[in-house]
């Protein structure tokens, strides 16, 4: 794998090795030193030119658990504030000879346009509302963790899909894995032809007990301001998944971060069915497993162990790549 | 200074006066509006045909140039209604002698520029200005429109009597839309006094948002905003009828979307003085391309689908839509090599025009060569000028054109100033090799040399 973009450029062999090697590097925060020497003597730049607290934070960690020397350019406060465009920012940072840039822009494509003028592979953190390939692929992960292959798995993402890159990363994801996706929210936020995605579009949760899994979106406040919804309170009575509308053996996702009594209930965030903070220490380890096949992969190294079919761990971090503790 | 100008409406250019002698020999002479369509050799004396002869019995005027031109097809040089070349203000992207050498290397003999440059032409002085310019660097003869309202603020009408006096050729605002339904009427009771076409950028901006490319499947896809194809047709159904009550006449440019035509068709219908414009982009390409989100596929208004498409290449046969205007839109490297949602919209294309027509619509058979020369040509009529002709009385306007000539579109550069074109890196077919105007070369491909004659 040269860059990480979209999700729409891997197939579904792809995502199951990066799920591999993610699996593998859980072994790895189980250790004392929870460092591996991989990366050692590779440079990565993370350039956030939105905020982020997640996807940056989880990246450099990622970075830095793979012994990579990390560079971290955020817009504010850099020459991005003062004006510079966006391919000179790139121009300035190659110099710099680094093997991957990792980068969040809110334009559609801007990652796309940054792996044709540089050298370095090229991480899509997030561009615009188009697609947040590492947020997909840690769902993927995280999920698979807990029900198994998703093949004929029912899962709803449900709210502001118009305005979400991981409502767009995540359908062609979970499509790709087999799953049936249901997009539902408010009609002025679902995009017209969002269906050919592959997914189903619904107005209401009247049918949301077929789901096995609930993936809400962040209703973002800003979005009031262009009148989108009437007002969050009519939001939350329609669309708010909470301990009435969420059945028994349903599970709930969230990117983050969550409005508290908006998209989600209290209850359910904290409650039993919430696989969000799984999903923060997923992006951890998937986060650190896209770097690797990026930066020291290639090959597929081995065969794969797929959940449920490996009682032979052991031996598979034995001849596992990424080395001893750093 | 403009008061002294009674030629109102009247195109200037650096060769007026002009009146060249020459002999094109053995071109396949081909004019839909004649009906010519055979090899024969055109005779130009003081600027008009004055003969076309059988091929090889055309006699070379005394002191003319001989242009042997077997294997070109001479068509009627064409016109476009619609360019933009970014002068005053702009010219780092474009100018008058850079945007009208383009207009040459396509095979234009005639182009009208809009008057959103910078300051935009809502006055009489800067009018006059452009005019002289002209007269010195336009390497065609070039049209000036003037703003409907001044500053572009689409709030009050311009001076129109004082800029038609000066010489604009016509009104718009094209760039943005004229919101205000009131304004536009006014537009076009005054029209009875001032005469000339308003032509109109029809958008509606609340239905337009902050969409940046064609409303459908390619735009959810993308995350990308998209523009409903009803923020144009509900614009057009509005001034077609305002059009209708006022008993006044206005351009439809850039129709992007079926519904659209549909509007002009019904407009028509009705009895409205409506013409209609589509660009060849509109023609070829769709909003498939955008999946690339390269800003070279960004343009206002946008690509949309398959069936749109179809539906503008109907209207071009049906006659819905009466001319090709390319909307020949430069931009520079930093304001299209960025970002697709940042980046500026707009393409060229002059110099592209008849060779993506004639690639990707005439060679398989979706439309013939007669009609494509023909609406290439009918641009003028908006301005109340003469569609070029081939005969025997008329000004000598042709376009000499390869058709099998294959190109790399951008390969080997451009004439305009700016490289954003929506078919650069594309394999074309057929190329305009010599453009001539009033009996003079205005331009020729390098490659290609002419004799002096006796």
């Amino acid at each position: 794998m040269r860059h990480l973009l979209s999700i729409e450029d891997l197939d579904r062999g792809e995502i199951e090795l990066i799920c591999d090697r993610a699996r593998s590097f859980a072994e790895v925060g189980r250790r004392d030193i929870k460092k591996v020497p991989t990366l050692r003597g590779r440079t990565i730049v993370s350039l956030f030119y939105e905020a982020s607290t997640r996807t940056s934070s989880s990246f450099e960690l990622a970075a830095k658990r793979l012994s990579a020397d990390v560079v971290s350019v955020k817009s504010v406060g850099s020459s991005v504030d003062k004006g510079e465009s966006l391919r000179d920012t790139i121009a300035t940072l190659s110099a710099y000879e680094p093997e991957a840039i990792v980068i969040r822009s809110p334009e559609a494509g801007a990652a796309a346009l940054v792996a044709n003028w540089t050298e370095a592979a090229v991480v899509n953190a997030g561009d615009g509302k188009h697609e947040h390939p590492s947020q997909a692929l840690l769902d993927v992960y995280t999920l698979i963790d807990h029900v198994g292959p998703l093949d004929g798995k029912r899962i709803w993402i449900v709210g502001d899909v118009a305005h979400s890159r991981v409502a767009r990363s995540c359908i062609r994801a979970f499509v790709t894995m087999g799953a049936e996706v249901t997009v539902a929210g408010p009609p002025t936020l679902i995009p017209r032809g969002i269906e050919t995605l592959g997914c189903e579009v619904a107005y209401d949760l009247g049918d949301i007990g077929e789901a096995d899994v609930i993936y809400a979106l962040r209703m973002q406040k800003e979005r009031m301001n262009h009148a989108f919804v009437p007002s969050l309170r009519e939001y939350a009575v329609n669309y708010q998944i909470n301990g009435r509308r969420l059945g028994p053996r349903q599970l709930v996702m969230h990117p983050g971060p969550v409005n508290r009594g908006v998209e989600l209930s209290p209850e359910v965030i904290d409650g039993p069915a919430s696989l969000i903070t799984a999903q923060v220490a997923s992006g951890l380890l998937v986060r650190m497993a896209i770097l690797y096949e990026i930066l020291a992969g290639g090959e597929r190294p081995r065969p794969l162990s797929r959940i449920g079919g490996g009682g032979d761990r052991s031996r598979e971090s034995e001849s596992s790549p990424i080395g001893e503790p750093a | 200074m403009s008061a002294e100008r009674d030629d109102i409406g009247s195109l200037d250019w650096r060769g007026e006066g002009t009146a060249g002698d020459l002999l094109i020999r053995g071109a396949h002479g081909f004019d839909p509006l004649t009906g010519l369509d055979r090899e024969c050799d055109i005779v130009v004396r003081g600027g008009r045909i004055a003969e076309i002869a059988e091929a090889g019995a055309g006699e070379a005027p005394e002191g003319g140039e001989e242009i042997d031109a077997s294997g070109l097809h001479a068509f009627p040089a064409f016109f476009d209604p619609h360019v933009h070349l970014r002068t005053p203000g702009q010219e780092y992207r474009e100018d008058i002698e850079s945007g009208s050498r383009a207009a040459a290397a396509g095979g234009f003999c005639g182009i009208v520029a809009m008057a959103n440059t910078d300051p935009v032409v809502d006055d009489p002085a800067i009018l006059s200005a452009l005019r002289e310019r002209a007269e010195s660097e336009a390497v065609v003869p070039t049209g000036f429109v003037a703003t409907v309202t001044k500053g572009m603020a689409g709030r009050e009408l311009t001076e129109m009597a004082a800029l038609r006096e000066a010489g604009a050729v016509g009104f718009s605002d094209d760039g943005l839309p004229i919101t205000d339904a009131g304004v536009m009427r006014r537009a076009l009771q005054y029209q009875h006094l001032v005469g000339g076409t308003i032509l109109l950028h029809e958008e509606d901006p609340a239905l337009t948002g902050d969409g940046v490319m064609g409303e459908g499947a390619v735009s959810a896809a993308l995350g990308l905003a998209g523009v409903p194809d009803t923020s144009e047709s509900t614009m057009i159904a509005r001034d077609g009828a305002l059009c209708l009550y006022e008993d006044a006449r206005a351009h439809v440019q850039h129709l992007s979307a079926r519904t659209s035509v549909e509007a002009v068709a019904a407009a028509k219908q009705a009895g409205a003085k409506l013409t209609a414009e589509l660009t060849p982009h509109h023609l070829v390409l769709t909003d498939e391309e955008v999946r690339s989100l390269d800003a070279r596929f960004k343009m206002n208004p946008p690509l949309r689908t398959e069936d749109d498409r179809r539906a503008l290449i109907e209207a071009l046969r049906s006659g819905v839509v009466d001319c090709i205007g390319t909307d020949h839109a430069p931009h520079a490297p930093h304001e299209k090599e960025i970002p697709f949602e940042a980046a500026n919209m707009g393409v060229t294309g002059l110099e592209t025009a008849f060779a993506a027509l004639y690639t990707e619509l005439v060679l398989p058979g979706v439309v013939d060569l007669a009609l494509i020369v023909e609406r290439m040509g009918a641009g003028a009529a908006v301005f109340d000028l003469e569609p070029s002709r081939i005969e025997v009385g008329a000004e000598a306007d042709v376009a000499l054109v390869d058709l099998d000539a294959e190109w790399e579109a951008g390969a080997d550069g451009w004439e305009s100033r700016s490289v954003n074109s929506c078919f650069a890196g594309r394999r074309l077919r057929s190329r305009p090799v010599v453009t001539i105007v009033a009996g003079t070369v205005a331009y020729r491909r390098r490659e290609f040399t002419m004799k002096v004659a006796g």
